[in-house]
């Protein structure tokens, strides 16, 4: 499993720069906002985490469908789906959703303080944003892991992983946004949203897996 | 197994024979239509004729299409979820079409649950949308129900698209309780829930018998429709088979050589 880990953050890291789109896409996101709402300062700190939320959602859907895309195109994916006699299909789906997060979902919470700057947020409002990225972008990538699985045998399934995908992470993105709101607005709780986005997070670690690994078997056969 | 044991039993396993399904819901079909039509007209009689809330006024007949269209909606997805476990456990051979059949229907009554809160919410909250919890949620059922037409729509072979869309289905079933009890877990602009209470339904008797005797006549409605779709279903899963035969006979007649 480590191994896995390894070779998938090796491969992320080198070939294509995956990593290197995802983060300029969601500086590209980022950057159109100001040209489409206008460049008022105080707006922009206001609606600041939702935009990065909203951001780094997307930029975590574009990369998706490479997470089985690649392994399926030279043949690797059909050994790891044989292998589950050994290990659990759900354990290596784990595994590599992993190591897709830690070369995708990383660095953009890794980026996302310095987008925070440019978009006129409050240093406490920057740290929660960053949290809630940090603990809530591990969800998406193990949602996105099965409609990836239910999409690796269609020629063009890109967009549709991001058609299926999206109403799973509303809640993911409602919680987020409400905690990184919480940090900074008074009234507004922050543990309360953020412990049940986290609770969504461990819940999806579980189920997407399992779902991905029947979908994989279902393609295979 | 047995034809004549599997023919004596009405049960699930006997209705795996395609022909023996549609032989069956061809007898059900014309009484299961004309219930549903039936229920229907009486329901929007007694619709009319109910008394108006002393409140809401003549807006609230609109609960009279909107609510049973609702529960017609997550009861659409509930169906679906079975046939998908139908497919995944039992590989039930007519679970897949009952799927492909309840999609494009559940997706209907979603958006006329959607499409009449609106118009009921513009005069009584004032907005045609706010994005409560039941709203929100409700719109996510939309949009799994079209999640799951667009992946059995980019698989071209049927058989094959069965256990991914099932997977699909039974993933998106998280979000049924979510509907369910989201009036309750959070404060929402959305009245909570006031028929199936375990109190007792909180409505007059006047304005709860119209409703009820219209979810029936939906309830009918939307098996009705599902019957028509899922025999339609294999009408043309039969007709393309047959077509496929037939080429592959035309190409071998005509070109012996090429064939071998």
């Amino acid at each position: 499993m480590t191994a896995l880990i390894l070779r998938d953050i090796r491969l992320g890291l080198r070939a294509g720069g995956g990593m290197l789109i995802g983060i300029l896409f969601f500086l590209a996101v980022i950057a159109v906002v100001p040209f489409g709402v206008g460049p008022d300062l105080n707006l922009l700190g206001r609606i600041g985490p939702a935009i990065l939320w909203i951001g780094a959602l997307l930029a975590s859907l574009l990369g998706l469908d490479r997470l089985f895309q690649a392994d399926r195109e030279d043949g690797s994916l059909d050994i790891l789906i044989l292998q589950g006699h050994e290990h659990p299909l759900a354990l290596t789906v784990f595994a590599k959703c992993v190591a897709h997060w830690l070369t995708t979902g990383l660095p953009l919470v890794i980026v996302s303080p310095a987008l925070g700057l440019l978009m006129n947020m409050q240093p406490a409002a920057i740290l929660a944003t960053s949290a809630t990225l940090l603990a809530g972008t591990p969800a998406i990538t193990f949602i996105g892991a099965t409609g990836a699985a239910l999409a690796v045998a269609l020629p063009r399934g890109g967009l549709l992983v991001s058609v299926m995908v999206l109403p799973f992470v509303i809640p993911v993105l409602i919680f987020g946004v409400m905690a990184a709101y919480g940090a900074v607005e008074n009234p507004a709780p922050f543990t309360q949203p953020f412990l049940l986005m986290c609770a969504l997070t461990l819940f999806f670690s579980v189920l997407g897996p399992f779902a991905a690994g029947a979908a994989l078997k279902a393609s295979s056969d | 197994m047995n034809d004549t044991t599997a023919q004596a039993r009405f049960s699930f396993t006997a209705l795996a024979n395609p022909t023996r399904y549609l032989s069956y819901s061809g007898k059900i079909l014309p009484w299961l239509g004309g219930l549903s039509a039936l229920l229907l007209i009486v329901g929007l009689y007694m619709a009319f004729t109910a008394p108006e809330d002393y409140q809401q006024g003549i807006t609230v007949r609109i609960m009279y299409v909107h609510v049973p269209a609702a529960w017609l909606a997550m009861m659409g997805y509930m169906v679906m979820a079975v046939s998908a476990l139908g497919t995944l456990i039992w590989r039930h051979p007519l679970a897949d079409v009952s799927i492909k059949a309840a999609a494009p229907i559940g997706a209907a009554f979603t958006f006329l649950a959607l499409a009449t809160g609106s118009l009921w919410g513009k005069p009584m909250w004032g907005t045609w949308w706010v994005w409560d919890a039941r709203l929100t949620s409700m719109f996510v059922l939309f949009l799994m129900y079209l999640g799951v037409i667009a992946l059995q729509r980019a698989m071209d072979d049927p058989v094959k698209a069965a256990r991914p869309v099932a997977i699909l289905v039974l993933i998106g079933t998280v979000n049924i309780p979510i509907i369910k009890f989201s009036v309750d877990w959070w404060n929402t602009l959305h009245q909570p829930a006031a028929v199936f209470r375990m109190d007792g339904p909180t409505i007059d008797p006047s304005l709860l018998w119209p409703l009820l005797i219209m979810a029936v006549g939906f309830t009918a409605l939307f098996f009705f429709l599902h019957m028509v779709a899922m025999r339609t279903e294999i009408w043309r899963r039969r007709i393309a088979s047959m077509r496929r035969a037939s080429a592959r006979e035309q190409r071998s007649t005509a070109r012996p050589v090429l064939a071998e």
